[in-house]
This record gives C-alpha cells, structure tokens and sequence, in this order.
C-alpha cells in the first residue's frame, strides 16, 4: 500500500465516518501515541476539508491504562493532549494497527477520564487480525491477514509488511 | 539483599540518575502532569502495588504529596509516622522497617533525621527504596521538582544562573539540587555568610559569594533556603534580623531581579527570615507550582521504579508464553532495550 492508496484509504473513511455520524458535528478525533496522531490529524483535516468545519483532534498516551504494566518495558511516549471535556462528544479512537485490541482497551479506559462520551468509534489504518479482547473497528483502511511473526509498519509512504528477526 | 544490575531500584541520591536519568524524569513529568489536569486525575498504572511511607521525621509537603502521587497512580498506601508507633516502645529502625515491609509492601518512602538512612533500607529491604530526605545528606525528588520547575518556566535548565541562598550547611535539599543543577550544565552559585557553608563546599565545584546584591542582577533563579534552626548545633548567626537583612529576600530586592528571573523555595517558608514577607505571593515566585509540580515528579518517579524498570526488565529475561512478538501498534514501541520483546 503506498502513499497514495493510504490517502485514498484515509478520504474514504472520512467519508464513513460523515456518512455515520450524519456530519462533523461534537466530533473528537483522539490519535493514539505515537502511530495514530499523524493519521487522525489527517483525518481531521479531510474531514473539514469535505464538510467545511473544523473538527477537533487530540493525542493519547494508553502506557499508563496498559495491563500489561510490570510484565515488561512500558514506555511513557508524550503526553497527551485532549483539551476539551468529552462529555456527550462522539470520539474517534485512530490508530495505526488494530492486533490484540488490548491497546484499544487501554485507550477506552483512558478516554473516560476526560468525561463521559456519548459514543467511541475506532478507526485504524489495518486490521491485522488476532484479536484477544472482544474489539472491532468501525473503520478500516485496509483488513491485512498476517501471521503473528509479521510486522505492519504504517507511515505516511504507506503501509509494509516485514518480518520480526 | 544484593541490589540487582537491571533497571534502577531505588531512588536514594540523585548521582543514582545521572543527566539521562534526570532527563528522563523531567520527560516523564509532563505526561503525568497532564493526567493531573484530567477530569478525573487517576491512571491505573500501579494498581495491585502498595507504597508505605516510613516518616521518622515531621514532614507535611513531601509525605502528602508522596502519597497523592501513589494514589493518582492508584497504587495502595500505608502510611506510618514516628509519632505514635512502636518506637516509644523501643524497636530499632531495622525492626520497624522490616515489619512495614513484611506488610508486602512494593516501596518504601522513607524520611530520617540521620543521612544514608535510605540506602540502609535499601540493603535490608527487598523492596525499592525511595529517599524522601536523610539528615543533611539528600531529598532528591525535591531537587527533580526543583529542575522541573525551572523547566516549565524558564524552558529549559542548562546555562540557567541559579543563586542558592540561605543555610546551605544543614541541607539536603542544597546538596541534591546542586548535584542535579550541575548535571544539567546550570551554573550555581551559593550565597550564604559563612558560618553556614558547609565545610567542603570546595569539593562542590560551584562559585560561592556572600554578597547576595553582587549576584540577584545576573540570576535567572534565586532559591531560597530556610535556616535550619532544629539541625544548628552552635550559634551560627548574630540575629536573624541581620541575617534577614543581609542575605534575606525583601520586595526591594526582588525589584533588582531581571524580569524573567524566578524566586524558588523548597519550603517550609519563614516569612521576613530568608523571604521577604510579601514575596511568596509576586509573581516571581514559584512555591506553589513547586508544590504542584512536586506530585507529578513523584508519579514518575514511583512510574519508573514500579511501573517500569526492574520489575519490567525481570519480566522480560523470564520465560513467558503469552508474550507477543514486536508490533507497533499493540505493543508500546521505541523500546530501547534491544531484544526485550524479542521471542
């Protein structure tokens, strides 16, 4: 997938995601550190761009809702920045790769400290399957089958499969 | 108990960090002061853990704001104070340590009248050790929130001219912040009569004047130490008055300040001693924001010894069979510890 069929991919689910929620209206983009912020910055940008207002977008470090805190390295990226109340916002979780969904979980734990949503949405870039945790997405870019050596890199040149050393 | 070589363990002086462990610190500072202006300022970090709190010492700041940052990271406390515990009944520091701990506690926060208290726990606890202040020795979370401060406001610390005033023999909060200062390549100067600098402060490689007009021109931080009245063994000063008028902060020295200049204290304040009676409420002053700053310095400094670090670097050279391989999005990446996550 190179980068013009990531900016295809990213100008249809800005499509979906009008088409669903009916506009822009009390959206919230949040981009999970650090593989979601470029791509929901993007998204907020193409969705103004389509529906002619501005949509907010923030940033959220997940590395302190992790449950995986103590079993390895857990590395605090950025801090995060959300700088309104969410409280009967729809927010759009964006990330890069959807695996596990245990990042997914965390980032649901962490939104709700920032008030009470009136719904979450999740749009990633790839799902890449093995799921552990009864999570989906309501946007995808691209639905990648891999196995679980296999490394999915997303950047803005586009999205490549490698596999772990 | 032989300390481990992976991952930091304790936190007993501020040489323990180094410049990269200080740096990283102040780096994770902002993302738990951040948490601390949520809605609801709570992360789940160190659930399941249990910090105690050993005060063998009075301390109101450093205990409170200890235990608000386990509690922000919704670790469990335990709290005991001298006053009240089995002391009077004569059991030793040993005993006493070793009961908290047995509680199965994962920290101990601990504050002594008597310096390289904590690094004695520290060889007798199998739990991490934080120093909250041992004698004149050190409070290195205080110099952290020291430098953090001086961060947020000035941008950064190095090449900041920062003007140590007051009773630098009898504290610990000097000798941390010097340290720390000196690894961010601040330039330090120590301001003080010299009845109290302390007796090798030529080993401290910091300029010393006892002329506080000569330096506040040039400062861009002044901190303020209190005289430490309850460690003073001699009649060190004439009068306090004098000592006020010599080497005390007024309002009209704050006037010669340069505008960008801040005015720091640990606290506790002695008001018209080393601080001019108006001056903590001018807007140069930062003692309040030192205070703030204080919890979130200390949720990560407790992130770093319990969240991460150790019990992480343990977990990662054990066998595990749940353990997934490397992967961006899941896992938390930029991990900087090569073959971590490796299966």
């Amino acid at each position: 997938m190179d980068a013009a069929a990531l900016e295809r991919a990213l100008r249809r689910m800005a499509h979906e995601i009008i088409e669903r929620n009916g506009g822009t209206e009390d959206l919230v983009l949040v981009g999970l550190q650090i593989g979601g912020v470029f791509l929901a910055e993007r998204l907020a940008a193409l969705l103004a761009e389509i529906d002619g207002a501005a949509v907010s977008c923030g940033s959220l470090d997940v590395a302190m809702h992790r449950d995986d805190i103590g079993l390895r390295p857990v590395v605090v990226q950025a801090p995060t920045v959300i700088d309104e109340d969410l409280t009967g916002r729809t927010v759009i979780l964006v990330d890069d790769v959807l695996y596990t969904g245990r990042t997914v979980r965390a980032a649901l734990d962490a939104v709700c400290d920032f008030g009470r949503p009136r719904a979450v949405q999740l749009a990633v870039m790839v799902d890449r399957g093995h799921r552990e945790l009864p999570i989906r997405a309501d946007y995808v870019g691209k639905n990648l089958p891999t196995r679980a050596d296999e490394m999915v890199d997303v950047s803005a040149g586009g999205v490549s499969l490698g596999v772990v050393t | 108990m032989s300390r481990p070589t992976a991952g930091p363990r304790h936190l007993l002086s501020v040489a323990d960090l180094g410049r990269d462990g200080i740096r990283e610190i102040l780096r994770l500072g902002d993302s738990f002061a951040e948490v601390n202006t949520r809605a609801i300022p709570k992360v789940p970090a160190l659930r399941g853990r249990t910090v105690a709190s050993l005060f063998f010492e009075d301390s109101t700041r450093t205990r409170l704001s200890f235990e608000t940052a386990a509690k922000r990271l919704s670790a469990d406390t335990v709290t005991f104070s001298a006053g009240g515990s089995s002391l009077s009944k004569g059991e030793s520091l040993r005993d006493t340590s070793q009961t908290v701990a047995a509680l199965g506690v994962d920290c101990v926060v601990v504050r002594h009248r008597s310096a390289g208290v904590a690094s004695q726990l520290s060889r007798w606890l199998d739990c991490s050790v934080i120093n909250a202040g041992d004698g004149r020795h050190e409070h290195p979370t205080q110099a952290l929130l020291d430098c953090y401060t001086i961060r947020s406001r000035l941008g950064d610390v190095e090449g900041r001219r920062v003007a140590v005033v007051g009773d630098i023999a009898h504290s610990r909060v000097a000798r941390s912040l010097v340290a720390a200062l000196q690894a961010l390549d601040a330039e330090v100067t120590l301001v003080a009569p010299a009845t109290l600098l302390p007796p090798a402060v030529d080993s401290w490689k910091v300029a010393v004047s006892s002329r506080l007009d000569d330096v506040l021109p040039r400062a861009d931080v002044v901190y303020l130490l209190r005289l430490q009245r309850e460690r003073q063994d001699a009649a060190l000063l004439p009068s306090l008055r004098e000592f006020h008028e010599r080497f005390g902060l007024s309002a009209e020295r704050v006037a010669r300040l340069a505008d960008h200049a801040i005015v720091m204290h640990p606290g506790p304040m002695n008001r018209g001693v080393e601080i001019g009676a108006e001056v903590p409420e001018m807007h140069c002053a930062t003692i309040t924001e030192q205070v703030a700053n204080g919890v979130a310095i200390r949720m990560a400094v407790l992130f770093r010894l319990l969240g991460s670090g150790a019990a992480a670097e343990a977990a990662a050279s054990a066998p595990s069979g749940t353990r997934r391989t490397a992967q961006p999005a899941d896992s938390v990446p930029a991990d900087p510890a090569p073959g971590a996550r490796r299966d």
